[in-house]
């Protein structure tokens, strides 16, 4: 007697089978989808977005070299501002692995303004800094507009702006400080690396001491050192600066104070993924809550199928199956959503679109595994299903 | 020759004492054109269920084309179904906004054609039926006629041994009925044994052997 054993069904009929329940009821199938998309494109534009935001600073970062460290004086033991002695900048230049070193000198005191008829107080916030003709080149600053310091307007009374303090001035050919009139001769881009510098006005260091009254101390070092080497320069520059107290000197790396504040955004972007992992489940629920009403309507259809010699196993998968097709209808559409959104605002930023490929293969897996464990009940339920009392339900 | 379907002294019984079947003694032969009539309640429902074996009997033996049916596994009972029954019901379960073709093709799924095969084979018995100027239109489109000759395709589609037919003319007029009647004598006469389930008297007795039913038991 021939051996009874039910054919396997194919693969190409499985997915037929479950686009089949689908295409019967597309409306729904839509609508239930989309809470799988909404979840899923939320997920994917949160990383999306993120990423780009870091590639856009890794691509800033490469532009500007992370190689860059920052001497300034720190505190006295007793809490005074302290100050870099005066052969600092020389020393520094002398350490092996440096490759430039340049200094800026605050001028106190120097209130800037736009003409003789602003009243005193209005000070506007910005400092006058001495500059050293070397300045651009070590923190990679580039000039928008004009030209920058150059050995003789270095003893002029003239002026460079950063772009911060540009923006308070207006467009001004010359600037007040200190009863004496100023040209402006130049005006910077905006410097990430050194912010302090933005909202800086920028004076040739002979020009500060002749004109302002400049003591000629140092504020800040700006060193550029070899890349590999970063880490032993930054170790050895507070007493390289200042020999006798190498405690009141900071030095800061800013390439890692840029890494850390975008970092600190991380936890803003745990909350939102939290929030479209919220919106994945909901339309899990969705999914499940389509499928066992999709079981109850079908009944005579499970009876049918029953009786035409489909397997308990075989009507199960047909349900997963259907479930799965569902949800990924709904996790396809979420990627191509969490990329559009994600495109569209990066574009806004004018950042580079990066999306990494494991956040698609997450949202699809994730997707997935929602499509079985929401399919798998309603499933099983289909499969317990009497043939006799399935077919009696029509 | 060997019965095709062979029940000895079958009962069925439901909790709460109910008898459906009552030491049921069946056998048909291959070939055979066979009517069960009863009037509703007379078991002849379950008889339907327990020789499809969508059910399985409380006590006694059913075979079916040989196999032992208390001896099979769900599994092999779907198997069993697949390869050497098939169906007719009496509101013809076509799925809506499929075509003939596509709802024929869905009996032989189970049996492991591929799919061009499987439409081969359903054009094939759409034409036996007479529907060959029908393949590609939906049930819908279909008078009730049309839709049990459908139905009656997909079920013989697979060549099974034996053909169920559940009351297949009690949603149709008389003479789509009559048509109906026609087609399963015309199938058996190409040799497929069919087991026509009716309450009507008068359809069973066109027919040539006929195993009247009440309370559970053949009279």
């Amino acid at each position: 007697m021939a051996l009874l054993r039910p054919a396997r069904l194919r693969p190409a009929d499985l997915l037929r089978l479950g686009g089949y329940g689908l295409r019967s009821r597309p409306l729904r199938a839509v609508l239930s989808a989309l809470g799988i998309a909404i979840g899923i494109a939320a997920m994917v534009a949160v990383v999306g977005i993120s990423s780009s935001s870091q590639a856009d600073l890794d691509r800033k970062l490469a532009a500007l070299g992370t190689n860059m460290l920052r001497v300034s004086p720190g505190h006295t033991m007793m809490g005074d501002d302290a100050t870099l002695p005066d052969d600092a900048l020389s020393m520094i230049k002398r350490v092996g692995p440096v490759i430039a070193a340049t200094a800026t000198g605050s001028v106190t005191d120097t209130p800037v303004y736009r003409s003789d008829r602003i009243p005193e107080q209005e000070t506007g916030g910005l400092s006058v800094l001495a500059a050293q003709l070397d300045l651009l080149e070590t923190v990679g600053a580039t000039v928008a507009d004009g030209a920058w310091l150059n050995a003789a307007t270095a003893r002029y009374p003239a002026v460079v702006l950063g772009s911060g303090a540009a923006r308070r001035l207006g467009d001004v050919p010359t600037v007040y400080i200190d009863g004496r009139w100023y040209s402006v001769i130049g005006v910077l881009d905006s410097v990430p690396l050194a912010p302090e510098l933005d909202t800086a006005v920028l004076i040739g260091w002979d020009a500060a001491r002749s004109y302002l009254g400049f003591d000629g101390h140092f504020t800040t070092v700006y060193t550029r050192a070899v890349e590999s080497q970063i880490e032993a320069v930054k170790a050895v520059l507070g007493r390289t600066a200042n020999p006798q107290s190498p405690e009141e000197v900071d030095v800061s790396r800013p390439s890692d104070a840029l890494v850390a504040k975008r970092t600190a955004n991380a936890s803003f972007t745990a909350l939102l993924l939290g929030l479209g992992g919220v919106a994945l489940l909901v339309g899990g629920i969705g999914v499940a809550n389509t499928m066992v009403i999709s079981v109850l309507e079908r009944r005579s259809e499970i009876g049918l199928r029953r009786s035409l010699g489909a397997t308990r196993g075989q009507i199960r998968t047909q349900f997963v199956s259907e479930a799965l097709l569902l949800s990924l209808l709904g996790g396809a559409g979420g990627v191509l959503g969490g990329f559009a959104v994600t495109a569209v605002y990066a574009g806004t930023q004018e950042w580079p679109t990066v999306i990494p490929p494991w956040a698609i293969a997450g949202g699809l897996g994730a997707t997935l595994a929602i499509g079985a464990v929401a399919g798998l009940y309603p499933a099983i339920r289909a499969a317990r299903l009497a043939p006799t009392e399935a077919l009696a339900a029509a | 020759m060997s019965p095709v379907i062979e029940l000895a002294e079958v009962t069925k019984s439901y909790p709460g004492g109910v008898h459906a079947l009552r030491s049921v003694d069946l056998s048909v032969d291959q070939g055979e054109l066979i009517a069960i009539v009863g009037p509703s309640g007379s078991g002849k429902s379950t008889m339907l269920n327990v020789i499809g074996t969508l059910d399985r009997p409380t006590t006694g033996t059913v075979r079916i084309d040989g196999h032992d049916v208390a001896r099979l596994s769900d599994r092999q009972l779907s198997a069993l179904r697949a390869s050497r029954i098939g169906f007719v019901f009496q509101s013809f379960h076509l799925a809506p906004g499929r075509d003939a073709v596509a709802n024929v093709a869905d009996g032989l799924l189970y049996a492991g054609l591929p799919k061009r095969e499987r439409e081969r084979r359903a054009e094939a018995a759409l034409v036996r039926v007479g529907l060959g100027d029908r393949l590609g239109h939906r049930p819908h489109q279909l008078s009730g006629g049309e839709r049990q000759r459908v139905a009656v395709a997909r079920a013989v589609a697979g060549d099974p041994a034996v053909l169920l037919a559940d009351e297949p003319t009690g949603n149709l007029d008389t003479v789509s009925g009559q048509g109906v009647m026609d087609l399963l004598r015309e199938l058996n006469a190409a040799g497929t044994t069919v087991l026509v389930i009716t309450h009507d008297h008068d359809i069973a007795g066109t027919l040539p052997r006929q195993v009247p039913m009440r309370d559970g038991r053949v009279v």
